[in-house]
């Protein structure tokens, strides 16, 4: 199980099943009519967020997209504050001015989930910039999807961090759909080739396997840290909700989904491929599973309870100085 | 007459054109919708089912879906419509103009008058605008005015369903790029629409209510809230006239300073931001125009000087209500007094 120590193990299995359990929970809030907005969900990807998040520490920098609760809670966004966010209260992360598509925590090296497809890359050159101008010895890491590796911005980020040799990792995750727009169809010749055209490394990597992301994104990382410029990482992985919260799905064959949770479970995977080498049991693995249930719990609960922003908020934050 | 949505006045329109006049293309992210995937096809029509039903009757040909690449089908509408079509590409939320709009501004709106009058472009980029719908702030803009500022384009913003068959008619038909603005809480609105196929000309303004004290400016959406409020004055005997422009480029000045010349007061009612928007820009026209008609200062209704946020309670409190139209009216009243 490659170097993993066992705190990096639960570490791992912990932030994968928060993930999954806070988008289980929010995809039954938003049915219930509770949490407002547009709402995309992580569950299914969370080997790659959390693969590749091992590897950062706070000086690190990740852009993120619409579905960016994973990306969250990978680089330590406080899990409640995300909720009272994701609800709209005044003691969210972002004050309730953002919303699930806006959640950032800077001072976790979270730049943002982004309501704009292709958004990230190009920030992402910046703080790979900052890093290499401040001598910070920090990396930056843009998650893009399928859809957005179609955009002008991804494509003019991915020359710029190769000229600028700069400490960036591109991943692009993806679950197979840009919206209801089959990868397949969607996306020119190949990821890994686009890469190669641009003069990066590019590696195919599964994103179900954990241990397979968090391998390949080490390498890739410790080069960029290391001053040896930009690679990517094309991701396959799968979604188990729709675009966003509310979409039909009509452009998945029937049992898609079932299929994939039952066949391409990132966590089932992790359980039993660390089961194999002894280091964590089921049983601690269930307790981890308890704990997350509760604190998931006390989110909603504390969410559904806690103020809104006030008339005085609306004003406020627009600029430093005015 | 049967009562139809706004969904529907948009679909049906292009439907008509689009059989009418086989150069009319549609083109955008998931206009159709599971282009390549193995589920059902014309599985959204548009991320709010507004294209629904026009792939099946019209073939992968001529409704497009497209890869995220808003620059790259965005610059090719401009450049088919340049070339003998008749695009109109879907621009899905208007905030994602900052991804593209070098293609609509420095390209399309300018190509007639670079090439000397040569060029004829007739695009329409067709966009959702607007707060509501709990969409946080790079989802809910109104950037009309951006557009409105550049010369080259027409900017439309229908305020009904009847509007919005009309006016999308009328910008197919126009051989100049419009961008034309559709608000995404008015999507289930419904009224009388007419089967046929109808025009309403660019620049011609719509007096939705007539009444001799206040004229109120408005658009798009903010003209339900101006009709409200006109409705409840009216028994209070005080008259509003309520202005909708239909188009802010072109905008139907003369329409504006009669009726300011006739009841004496201004209020503007516009959701985009305050600064440089459409209530500025009416407001200068009519300082400058109109000034020695004024019984009192002119009024603008707008939302703050901030993106929009997305707690409930904070967009609530963004967006121009009845409230402060009401408000407005009777402080342009008492400024008489």
């Amino acid at each position: 199980m490659l170097q993993l120590s066992k705190e990096d193990l639960v570490r791992a299995y912990t932030q994968m099943r928060t993930i999954r359990d806070f988008e289980e929970r929010v995809h039954e809030e938003f049915a219930g009519g509770s949490i407002p907005g547009f709402v995309h969900l992580y569950a299914g990807e969370e080997a790659s967020a959390v693969g590749v998040c091992m590897n950062l520490n706070d000086k690190d920098n990740i852009a993120s997209t619409h579905r960016g609760h994973g990306h969250c809670i990978a680089k330590g966004c406080d899990v409640k504050g995300m909720m009272q966010e994701i609800y709209g209260r005044r003691g969210g992360l972002c004050g309730g001015k953002g919303g699930s598509m806006h959640i950032a925590d800077l001072s976790k090296g979270m730049m943002g989930a982004n309501g704009i497809v292709g958004g990230g890359p190009p920030l992402i050159c910046g703080a790979a910039l900052s890093a290499k101008t401040l001598g910070t010895g920090g990396v930056a890491v843009a998650f893009v999807g399928d859809g957005g590796s179609n955009q002008g911005t991804t494509l003019e980020s991915y020359n710029l961090a190769k000229v600028w040799n700069l400490p960036a990792v591109f991943v692009v995750e993806d679950n197979g759909y840009a919206e209801s727009t089959a990868s397949s169809w969607s996306v020119g010749g190949s990821q890994i080739k686009r890469a190669e055209a641009f003069g990066m490394e590019g590696f195919e990597v599964d994103g179900h396997d954990f241990f397979a992301v968090y391998e390949a994104a080490r390498d890739v990382i410790a080069k960029a840290r290391d001053g040896g410029g930009p690679s990517l990482l094309h991701v396959r992985l799968n979604r188990y909700f729709g675009h966003f919260e509310g979409d039909a799905m009509t452009y998945r064959p029937d049992g898609e989904v079932d299929g994939l949770r039952q066949q391409r479970d990132s966590l089932a995977i992790f359980r039993q491929r660390v089961g194999e080498t002894g280091l964590l049991d089921a049983a601690e693995m269930d307790e981890i599973d308890r704990s997350v249930a509760g604190l998931i719990d006390e989110a909603v609960g504390e969410s559904v309870a806690a103020p809104p922003p006030t008339r005085d908020d609306l004003t406020t934050d627009v600029y430093v100085t005015y | 007459m049967a009562k139809k949505s706004f969904r529907q006045a948009i679909n049906e329109a292009l439907a008509m054109e689009m059989r009418r006049d086989p150069t009319v293309i549609l083109m955008g992210e998931d206009v159709a919708g599971g282009m390549g995937a193995a589920g059902e096809d014309d599985a959204w029509g548009g991320p709010l089912g507004v294209t629904k039903g026009l792939m099946p009757e019209f073939g992968r040909d001529r409704v497009l879906d497209t890869p995220i690449s808003e620059s790259a089908f965005v610059g090719a509408a401009a450049g088919a419509a340049a070339t003998g079509l008749r695009p109109v590409a879907e621009l899905m939320f208007v905030d994602f103009m900052g991804v593209c709009l070098d293609q609509i501004f420095n390209q399309a709106g300018k190509f007639r008058y670079m090439f000397g009058g040569k060029a004829v472009t007739p695009m329409v980029v067709r966009t959702m605008y607007g707060a509501g719908f709990r969409a946080a702030s790079q989802h809910s803009q109104c950037l009309y005015p951006v557009f409105t500022h550049m010369p080259g384009l027409k900017v439309a913003i229908p305020s009904s369903p009847y509007e919005a068959k009309g006016l999308l008619i009328q910008a197919i038909r126009d051989d100049d790029p419009v961008i034309f603005f559709e608000h995404k809480v008015m999507y289930d609105d419904e009224e009388e629409v007419p089967d046929e196929a109808y025009t309403i000309p660019f620049g011609e303004a719509n007096l939705t209510r007539e009444g001799d004290d206040v004229t109120i400016v408005a658009i798009g959406r903010m003209v339900q809230f101006a009709n409200q409020v006109a409705d409840k004055l009216e028994g209070e005997g005080i008259g509003c006239t309520v202005v909708d422009p239909r188009t802010t480029s072109p905008l139907d000045e003369d329409t504006i300073l009669e009726c300011v010349e006739d009841t004496g007061r201004l209020v503007i009612v516009d959701e985009a931001s305050p600064r440089c928007n459409i209530a500025t820009d009416i407001s200068a026209l009519v300082s400058e125009r109109a000034f020695s008609a004024l019984k009192a200062p002119i009024r603008m209704v707008t939302p703050p000087h901030t993106p929009v946020p997305f707690a409930a309670e904070l967009e609530d409190l963004y967006i121009p209500g009845p409230e402060q139209i009401e408000e407005a009216v009777r402080s342009v009243m008492g400024a008489q007094a």
